[in-house]
């Protein structure tokens, strides 16, 4: 497919990683915010074939990863409501709450329908008047503008039975928060190629030159992503701490101007619980003001709250690059991806998925590399 | 996070509420919502992420960042082979 | 086959046959009606007045190995691109006896119908099956259909049970892959799930390409004229995908497999779906394609004979098992790196992130 498989070419992106390899001198760690640019890495093997010493930190870019125990628990207990159709992205269905899933709840008799679009989700409301029709809103800004739209759909279509419960992220408060942490190891970061195209880049240059960390607006197949790796450490090596633009065929600085009155009218900032870290200030989005009306979590009334139970599961250091999913003592044995403890071990692209799918173990790296150079 | 892939935008159907249009992706054809990309025409490449566009590819800037890509393969081609010979 | 007089015959149904009702799952008149009126032409079994419907077949056979498999078929849609829940129905089956060098003989059928389920789709599925299994040249010897209430079942379920006879040179068993067997693999994958999602309304995509779903045992027996028992293991890659498939014959052989990502056959609109939907193509179903395990020095021979028939022209070779990694499959990227190829875990959901 055009503009996709120029940017996968085995020759090329071998010739890059022996550039990178002259280049850079010392080891440098980068951390990769989105968990689709963390599964190309993965998938490819790109992340073991990087000189020694440059180490990929997988960062929080996953929404199902980081959307809170407590907003999982709330949509099985909608989807759960007789006269509910809960819609959700397919990533979703598998994410465990407290005690169990929305697969499980639709195994369970729940109406739960897997959605491509949010568009979906309110045609869905459109066809069937009679039932209350429940969207579970997560994702980063690259959905925010999609999951606006679906709001002033249902608004124009004159819907009353379409609601939203809301779990939205930002992606500079979190890098801000992880720039904050006294552990925090990361020399520089490759910015998430989509979430730009939607926002533009101008939201990083006060970090890169608050933090003195190099920021490379990236985009997501192998050879995007060797290059994003290539100019961040030309950076580090010649110590400049700029952002600079490696997607420049799908990001422009300012972004995309429509999407974001989009998200503005419909959304608005607030601080935002992120799973496995904790609330960041100012880093999430929640339904504006004249918007309320679809909000999922005002029109059903909450079930007592389960707390957040103690887990063994060690997310938050994972997805701050603190600790990598090897160093966890419950992956691997009790956290596999059919019997997740925590969320980074539920998406495809959540890190500890990532990671058991490659085979990886803390004896060996990658079992893979021992093998087959026969 | 957020994939998204390019499409050609094959036709384009008047806003009911929101413009949307025929993308072709490598013979794969999906509707997706146009609203975000009012400049879109047919034959543009639009990014889709969830049914809807959220951009147009810039074919110069794809085109520019090829060649540099190449060019920087070919350096090391270069220095590959003087570091052989 | 010609299209069933049942239909041809009758122009429009009255209001009693539009619809299959409970009482055709009596075991009265009704039952034998859509037996002899529906389902017995559709299978091309119409012209067998005279012989009586027994409870069982007798299969005189010859003295050799018989091999015998069931399947039950739940596909949603009934209809696709490139076959029906008929169709397949036989495919499937006739493709689990190939799988073990045999050449399928006969079939049994059982239907579940849903109360309610319309009388025409049921002919064409019948029908379907009936050409299907005389174009691989099985015979539908015994079968049996059932009606239940509306929601006992979701309008149509078919079993297939099939018996075969092995190939006199045939032994290929999950179990006896060794390291240096070349993995061949027969042609392109993805193209049923694929064909399959692109029904969904859900997913709203509409694409040209239709399932592979088709008959390998002729593909098998040409294999296995090339290369005898040098012909170790065969598995077709339904659902869970190749990805499973190899995972399964690495398991069972107790070698690793080793697969070159970049010889993979994949048809750019199943890659594009893959893109779009966040899939992997290895865990994607197929329906019409196989993999093979065959010694080193037979598989030219077997690659050559595989490429001569017309259901795999596009065969090719895709990797080898080796002694490392045990019970795992690797996969070499077009960079050059590995990584372990697992099984799919649970359901293929696609996804946006």
């Amino acid at each position: 497919m055009k503009y996709l498989d120029e940017y996968r070419d085995p020759a090329l992106a071998r010739r890059l990683l022996a550039e990178l390899g002259a280049v850079a001198t010392r080891p440098w760690r980068l951390m990769e915010v989105c968990g689709g640019q963390t599964h190309t890495l993965v998938r490819q093997g790109i992340d073991e074939l990087l000189p020694a010493g440059i180490r990929m930190i997988h960062g929080p870019g996953c929404p199902v990863c980081v959307t809170p125990v407590a907003v999982i628990d709330r949509a099985l207990e909608l989807a759960a409501t007789p006269d509910v159709v809960f819609t959700s992205f397919g990533d979703m269905l598998r994410v465990p709450g407290t005690s169990t899933s929305l697969l499980q709840v639709k195994a369970a008799g729940g109406d739960v329908r897997v959605v491509y679009s949010p568009a979906d989700a309110v045609r869905i409301a459109a066809a069937e008047p009679r039932r209350r029709v429940v969207f579970l809103a997560v994702g980063f800004e690259t959905t925010a503008p999609a999951n606006a739209a679906a709001v002033l759909l249902a608004e124009s279509l004159g819907l009353t039975n379409f609601s939203m419960l809301v779990s939205h992220v930002l992606v500079p408060p979190a890098i801000t928060a992880i720039l904050e942490d006294p552990e925090c190891l990361v020399d520089g970061f490759l910015a998430a190629g989509h979430v730009c195209s939607v926002m533009g880049y101008t939201e990083y240059e006060p970090i890169a030159a608050r933090y003195r960390v190099p920021l490379v607006v990236t985009g997501f197949e192998p050879l995007d992503l060797l290059e994003g790796i290539l100019m961040a450490v030309h950076q580090l090596e010649s110590g400049r701490h700029e952002v600079e633009n490696q997607y420049a065929r799908a990001v422009h600085r300012d972004g995309n101007q429509v999407a974001q009155e989009a998200i503005r009218r419909v959304f608005r900032v607030a601080d935002k619980e992120w799973r496995g870290i904790g609330s960041i200030p100012d880093s999430g989005l929640v339904l504006a003001d004249g918007y309320e009306r679809f909000d999922a979590a005002l029109w059903f009334p909450s079930g007592p709250r389960s707390p957040e139970s103690a887990s063994e599961c060690i997310a938050g250091q994972i997805l701050t690059g603190v600790k990598t999913p090897t160093d966890c003592p419950a992956y691997g044995t009790r956290c596999t991806p059919r019997h997740p403890l925590g969320a980074p071990m539920v998406s495809s692209e959540g890190t500890c998925a990532a990671f058991f799918s490659a085979g990886r173990t803390a004896a060996a790296p990658s079992p893979a590399l021992n093998a087959a150079t026969s | 996070m957020c994939l998204a892939i390019p499409g050609r935008l094959e036709s384009v159907e008047p806003a009911d509420p929101f413009p949307t249009g025929t993308a072709d992706f490598g013979g794969i054809r999906k509707q997706v919502c146009l609203v975000f990309v009012p400049e879109a025409a047919i034959g543009d490449y639009v990014l889709v992420h969830v049914g809807f566009a959220i951009g147009v590819i810039d074919e110069a800037e794809a085109l520019r960042t090829l060649a540099v890509l190449r060019a920087m393969g070919d350096v090391v081609e270069t220095e590959l082979a003087g570091g052989v010979s | 086959m010609t299209a069933s007089p049942l239909f041809t015959a009758c122009p429009a149904p009255t209001a009693e046959t539009e619809h299959v009702l409970l009482g055709h799952g009596s075991g009265g008149r009704l039952s034998a009606e859509l037996l002899s009126e529906v389902i017995l032409p559709g299978f091309g079994l119409a012209g067998s007045a005279g012989r009586p419907l027994e409870d069982a077949a007798v299969l005189p056979l010859p003295t050799a190995e018989i091999v015998m498999s069931t399947d039950s078929f739940v596909v949603d849609p009934l209809f696709f691109p490139g076959g029906d829940i008929g169709s397949l129905a036989v495919h499937g089956t006739v493709n689990d006896l190939a799988m073990m060098g045999a050449v399928p003989v006969a079939l049994a059928v059982a239907f579940i119908v849903e109360e309610g389920f319309g009388m025409r789709e049921l002919g064409r599925i019948s029908q379907s099956l009936g050409r299907a299994a005389h174009a691989a040249g099985v015979k539908v010897v015994t079968g049996d259909t059932k009606v239940v209430g509306r929601g006992a079942a979701d309008r149509l379920f078919i079993t297939t049970t099939g018996l075969g006879v092995r190939m006199p040179l045939a032994r290929p068993s999950a179990g006896r892959v060794r390291p240096g067997d070349v993995l061949l693999l027969s042609g392109p994958i993805g193209l049923h799930g694929v064909t399959i999602l692109s029904t969904r309304d859900s997913l709203g995509f509409e694409t040209e390409i239709g399932s592979d779903s088709q008959p390998l045992h002729r593909v098998v027996a040409a294999a296995v004229a090339a290369g005898g028992d040098g012909v170790r293991a065969l598995r077709d890659p339904t659902r869970g995908g190749v990805a499973s498939a190899l995972n399964e014959l690495a398991a069972a052989s107790g070698v690793g497999v080793l697969v070159e990502e970049t010889a993979l056959p994949v048809p750019e609109p199943v890659s594009a779906a893959c893109d779009l939907l966040g899939l992997d193509v290895l865990h994607v179903a197929n329906e019409g394609c196989l993999l093979a395990f065959v010694a080193p020095d037979k598989a030219d021979a077997v690659l050559a004979a595989m490429r001569s028939r017309p259901e795999s022209p596009g065969a090719v070779r895709i990797g080898q098992a080796v002694a490392e990694h045990p019970r795992r499959v690797v996969v070499r990227t077009g960079i050059g790196a590995e990584r372990v190829l697992d099984m799919l875990v649970g359901e293929q959901l696609p996804r946006i992130c």
